[in-house]
């Protein structure tokens, strides 16, 4: 019977959860490097059994892991992050130009075809790649060069390239988002870089409804068999492309909130999506006490209160933007972590949903890898 | 014989238990002891010190003889009671966070 591995980074380590098929019963495994800040874990499409995390520190920096036994054992790798040539100067808070360092991975990307390729992208802002399982690691300095680096600012939670998205049809095309700077394409293998934020709204933080880029873009999401359509949640509102990220439009919609961090698809209905609703910018917490993930099946616009199995008093969490994943399985698994420590499961689609873990260490990050 | 003693996270990132023990010829220094220990634990490279600059990391701190070095040259000896191996040299995280 298939199986699902929950990769869950913690801000004190990882746990590795994993269920057969039915996704009733659950193994907990960790805590791995405990005591890190473990921002984010990922299995490679093609070697299941691959592993990268990020592990880091406010005392000792950067780590990168691999394994190559599905997290029974680990081995330290690369975590020499050198942007390329002349590193030049983004914008600071108060509008100043401060040179870029760097400062730990946000979120690793194993390439969808070749175990040993992966994608690092990290604050402040830039995307890395490593072809020797991450042994070393080479800037993409195109993304700071024709994305208009040197224009961008740091939001409140850094300035970090938290999402990549690999088109499965086209290995030239990826997609990337950075907080506060927006999000961009590179139709080219990652030489050259667009800004694609055009439609995106952001009244008060950008006055300019015209600017290329500054949009605080939390999280994007992309089904693999429409890779023209996005799926994006922005600091506030949640939009849709479909075109490439070319031209955006807003479908909140019926939600009650439209601010949030995740945003994922439906494995097998690429019109069904998920976010959960999170009060305000300055109140990062769900609404009403209430944990609620809301799906759209229209694609947008027309959103349903997911509520069975989820507490509806007195909860007051939030859910970051890696947290949220979803497995391959018929039905479609959706899986989350908040920042109380819990991760909630759901074997149907959302229709209802269970805790696998109650009380782990603030949720940074939830992977899920479908086994066959 | 020069004695390293690390915090516990770095101990379980290197995989050593207790102290590391490195063999070192004159001059002993900061520089040249993490040199030698990020040469034979390349895992902690960047860990102590930054890998451009080579500079502390801000919440580490370096001890030994119950003196604070870190802020001494790196390129200062260290003291007799190191070079001899009777005084552990102390990689220290910092008391910070909260």
């Amino acid at each position: 019977m298939s199986g699902v591995r929950v990769l869950v980074g913690t801000k004190k380590g990882a746990f590795i959860l994993t269920s057969d098929g039915k996704r009733d019963k659950w193994t907990v495994d960790g805590p791995h490097f405990a005591g890190w800040e473990i921002y984010h874990m990922k299995g490679s499409p093609k070697d299941p059994n691959r592993l990268y995390a990020s592990q880091t520190s406010g005392w000792f920096g950067q780590v990168v892991e691999r394994s190559n036994d599905a997290g029974k054992t680990w081995e330290a790798v690369g975590n020499k992050f050198e942007y390329e040539g002349e590193v030049g100067t983004h914008q600071f808070y108060d509008g100043t130009p401060k040179p870029w360092a760097f400062k730990r991975v946000w979120h690793l990307e194993p390439s969808l075809t070749d175990p040993d390729t992966v994608y690092a992208g990290i604050e402040d802002a830039s995307i890395f790649k490593s072809t020797d399982a991450g042994a070393t690691w080479q800037e993409l300095p195109g993304l700071r060069n024709h994305g208009k680096g040197q224009l961008w600012q740091p939001g409140a939670g850094g300035m970090c390239l938290h999402t990549i998205i690999l088109d499965p049809t086209n290995p030239k095309r990826m997609y990337i988002a950075i907080s506060a700077a927006g999000a961009f394409r590179t139709d080219d293998g990652g030489v050259t870089w667009k800004p694609i934020n055009k439609g995106l709204k952001s009244l008060y933080e950008l006055p300019d409804p015209d600017a290329e880029v500054g949009h605080c873009v939390h999280r994007i999401a992309m089904h693999p068999s429409r890779p023209n359509t996005l799926f994006m949640q922005k600091h506030w509102d949640v939009m849709r492309s479909d075109d490439a990220g070319d031209n955006w439009r807003d479908i909140g919609g019926n939600l009650p909130t439209d601010f949030g961090f995740p945003i994922d698809v439906h494995a097998h209905e690429p019109e069904t999506i998920y976010v959960v609703p999170i009060k305000s910018d300055s109140e990062h917490f769900v609404p009403d006490g209430k944990l609620r993930v809301f799906r759209s099946k229209t694609g947008g616009n027309e959103w349903e209160a997911l509520t069975k199995g989820l507490p509806q008093s007195d909860c007051y969490v939030n859910v970051l933007r890696d947290a949220m994943a979803v497995d391959q399985l018929d039905k479609c698994g959706i899986y989350f972590g908040t920042s109380g420590g819990q991760v909630y499961a759901s074997a149907d689609a959302g229709d209802s949903w269970n805790p696998i873990v109650r009380d782990l260490p603030g949720v940074l990050s939830v992977e899920v890898q479908t086994l066959p | 014989m020069i004695r390293v003693s690390l915090p516990a996270h770095l101990r379980t990132l290197s995989g050593v238990t207790g102290e590391v023990q490195l063999e070192l010829a004159p001059p002993i220094t900061q520089r040249r002891v993490l040199d030698a220990l990020e040469a034979r634990f390349p895992m902690l490279e960047g860990t102590i010190r930054d890998h451009f600059t080579k500079e502390r990391r801000a919440f580490l701190r370096f001890f030994a003889c119950q003196e604070d070095l870190s802020h001494e040259s790196p390129d200062a000896p260290l003291p007799d009671a190191v070079v001899r191996g009777e005084e552990p040299y102390l990689v220290v995280g910092a008391m910070a966070g909260g």
